[in-house]
């Protein structure tokens, strides 16, 4: 099967690729080894210091509200941490305080969030800080699998009874001012959030839970319907194992599902992701790129791959694939004329692209303009 | 640090709080049998098989195998009768045909099945599969000689549906593989390829059929170098994937030779055979890609196909499950869940409102057809409807 260009990673990255290339009116494929790091997204662009307009475009078309505004978020443990581009699930205040007393909500026999470690939190930072545990019968339900009362299952339930959070809510509130929620709400319409926000006469605060992010899965649920209407082939549950590659020209991928029905293409991106997705896999003698063979930038003696302070900054966070310029692949030295590396395989090879979800989405930009500049229509 | 991407994926948990979900009845629980059998859970019952959470892990976890697996090994309860009757799909098949007219009309009618909801506990608002007259295989078997006449031959593994309930898809492929100068022969006898038997607690017997399918398959592919073709999605999905994984029984001479139709037709297409489509051909196709299919991976060859064809208004649908699994809908324990699974695709379908649903599932046919206006086609019965 032939298309204009092949995406291997089905994440952030990949998927930005994909939709801004079926825009560009070329045929794509994303190769996606399961799900991927946006189910673990924070909901914020740390990186991008300005308002990219292609980005809130991009994500407008696939009904994603994204705003700016130069501020801090909320963190689950009741710091504060700078911010600018976020999902609109995210808060941006303008300071790293709540001026008067704050309402922490949580719900009995939820084990992804944390009031009382929040409360903790911002009581250490001088605020005045009061949690509830609700009790909702539509939980009861849930809660018959005990190991099931997670973030998803939780926003589920909700997505068909926030109405009654938000009347729980109103019972509940004295004085405060703030009233901190978990982000479970709007798993399938965001548009839930604003009439929370309105419903409560408080300024009313989503704070992160653990893994999953239902921030985070409703923008991937969004992007991945998006990019299959604007026509875009996607192979989840799928992973490429090999790849043909001739003077240094990548001409076509085999996957595990597709076995010998080889994908060809005349530009490949990878999108791969880091170590959890193992678009970068580590042993004992080194970290190597696994479909490619790619050359990865990292200190040669295992021993400076990590700091003992586990909270520090690790180096090996660092490595990466190492490409050229225009974001070529490297691989014995030289770029491979039509592979483009994206995204967290990057590591923080190149910083100009900053961080995390930054990275992903500018490094997908740079590569597209690249594919769409060398090969016009 | 935790993962759990496999939970937000799981059709059954979204609507059944009894059921662990993926994680805890899959890695997590094996950790525990593993140690002690007595760790084992009766609930893994509610397992669909659908295989999304294999769809979605980013650590390539098998975890629907896992649990199946488990369930074999685990579960030493009988299975009750109604299970096996729902799971016996080639000798219910068998039992029926003659009869059709009588069974056809007396599974309809409100009081039998007042009667199997009371006594064996099968749903009385399930619509009940017709039955067939005349099997597909008396019906190739009398079109043999002009089949053998065409240059190039497959083998067809038609499956239980094929045979005994819908004849007509099969006939579809012969016309559509004919066009492309393609003979159809049978498989020197075929059996059930077992996937209902797997999640009914009947893996003895879905053994004992994989034992024959593989030495049937291995007549026609390796002694004869034939292709083996499968109009369903699940049967191709058992087939390749769970004789060796949940039967132990190795398929890895004949695995490769096994494909699905629309593949097979596809990849004719590439290599520069032609289709002679009708003028005026309109129709507008809502494809939906069947839970085994998606595990598969095939979904794009079905996909490509249609949109190939001139005249198709195309839409597809944003995956769901639809909420039968095999047998599963039609108990009556999970009639419920069944159709609360589906309504995010009926209403999906419903917004798209398509002439035809495309779809390469059978059960999934029942579903759809049961819960929406809507009538679902085989890719190849569009395939075979479009072309000259």
């Amino acid at each position: 099967m032939r298309f204009d260009s092949v995406i291997i990673g089905g994440g952030l990255a990949g998927l930005t690729a994909g939709i801004s290339l079926q825009q560009g009116g070329r045929s794509t494929a994303i190769v996606s080894t399961g799900q991927n790091a946006l189910h673990f997204f924070s909901g914020c662009f740390e990186s991008l210091q300005e308002p990219p307009q292609r980005l809130l475009d991009l994500f407008a078309g696939a009904g994603i509200r994204v705003h700016y505004e130069e501020g801090v978020r909320l963190m689950p443990l009741g710091t504060f941490r700078p911010a600018a581009l976020a999902l609109e699930d995210i808060d941006l205040l303008p300071a790293p305080c709540f001026a008067g007393k704050v309402l922490v909500v949580g719900f009995s026999g939820f084990q992804d969030f944390f009031p009382g470690f929040l409360a903790d939190g911002l009581a250490k930072q001088g605020m005045a800080c009061r949690t509830v545990q609700l009790e909702l019968p539509e939980l009861e339900k849930i809660r018959l699998s005990p190991s099931e009362v997670r973030s998803v299952q939780v926003a589920r339930t909700l997505d068909r009874s926030w109405g009654r959070v938000v009347r729980e809510v109103v019972r509940l509130l004295e004085d405060e001012d703030a009233v901190v929620l978990p982000q479970v709400f709007g798993l399938q319409d965001a548009s839930v959030l604003k009439y929370i926000r309105e419903g409560i006469p408080a300024r009313v605060v989503f704070a992160g839970t653990l893994p999953p992010s239902v921030p985070g899965i409703r923008t991937q649920m969004l992007l991945k319907r998006c990019y299959e209407e604007l026509g875009g082939t996607f192979l989840g549950g799928d992973e490429v194992v090999s790849a043909h590659v001739h003077e240094g020209v990548v001409h076509s991928v085999a996957t595990r599902n597709l076995d010998s029905h080889r994908l060809e293409a005349g530009s490949f991106l990878l999108a791969s992701g880091a170590y959890f997705s193992k678009g970068l896999t580590a042993n004992p003698f080194g970290i190597t790129e696994p479909v490619f063979g790619l050359d990865v930038e990292q200190a040669a003696d295992r021993g400076d791959w990590y700091d003992p302070d586990f909270a520090a900054d690790q180096p090996y966070l660092q490595f990466g694939v190492r490409t050229d310029a225009a974001l070529h692949a490297l691989r014995d030295g030289r770029p491979l004329a039509n592979l483009y590396a994206i995204g967290s395989i990057l590591g923080a090879t190149r910083p100009e692209f900053g961080s995390g979800a930054g990275l992903a989405v500018r490094s997908a930009f740079a590569a597209v303009d690249q594919i769409l500049k060398e090969n016009a229509l | 640090m935790k993962c759990t991407v496999c939970t937000v994926y799981c059709p059954v948990l979204q609507v059944n709080p009894l059921y662990p979900g993926p994680k805890q009845a899959g890695p997590d629980g094996e950790r525990l049998r593993l140690k002690d059998p007595a760790f084992f859970n009766y609930a893994l019952k509610y397992c669909m098989n659908c295989k999304r959470c294999e769809v979605a892990c980013p650590s390539g976890v098998e975890v629907a195998d896992l649990i199946q697996a488990a369930r074999i090994r685990y579960d030493k309860k009988p299975p009750k009768l109604r299970d096996r009757l729902l799971a016996s799909t080639d000798f219910m098949g068998s039992v029926a045909r003659p009869f059709a007219p009588i069974v056809n009309t007396v599974t309809g009618l409100g009081v039998a099945k007042a009667a199997m909801d009371g006594v064996l506990k099968i749903d009385h608002r399930r619509t009940f599969p017709k039955y067939s007259g005349k099997s597909f295989e008396a019906w190739l078997k009398r079109h043999a000689r002009a089949q053998a006449a065409f240059p190039e031959q497959v083998a067809y593994f038609h499956g239980c549906y094929v045979n005994y309930n819908y004849p007509q898809l099969g006939k579809d492929l012969v016309k559509v593989l004919n066009a492309l100068g393609v003979g159809v022969q049978l498989l020197d006898k075929e059996k059930c390829c077992g996937v209902a038997l797997i999640t009914n607690g009947m893996s003895k017997q879905a053994a004992k059929n994989a034992r024959h399918n593989v030495a049937a398959l291995r007549k026609a592919a390796v002694d004869g170098g034939l292709k083996v073709v499968s109009t369903s999605s699940s049967c191709t999905m058992t087939l390749r994937n769970e004789y060796p994984a949940l039967l132990g029984v190795d398929n890895a001479d004949v695995r490769d030779a096994v494909t699905l139709a629309t593949r097979f037709v596809f990849e004719k297409l590439e290599q520069g055979a032609k289709l002679r489509f009708k003028a005026g051909y309109r129709k507008k196709i809502a494809y939906h890609v069947p839970c085994h299919m998606e595990r598969l991976g095939w979904g794009v060859f079905s996909e490509k196909l249609l949109r190939m064809i001139p005249g198709v208004e195309f839409t597809l649908l944003d995956s769901a499950c639809c909420g039968i699994a095999g047998t599963y809908g039609f108990k009556k324990e999970n009639y419920e869940a069944s159709q609360a699974i589906g309504e995010v695709l009926f209403n999906r379908i419903r917004a798209a409102n398509p002439d035809v649903v495309a779809c390469d599932c059978e059960t999934c046919k029942w579903q759809i057809e049961m819960s929406t206006d809507y009538p679902v086609m085989n890719p190849i019965s569009i395939l075979a409807e479009a072309i000259e």
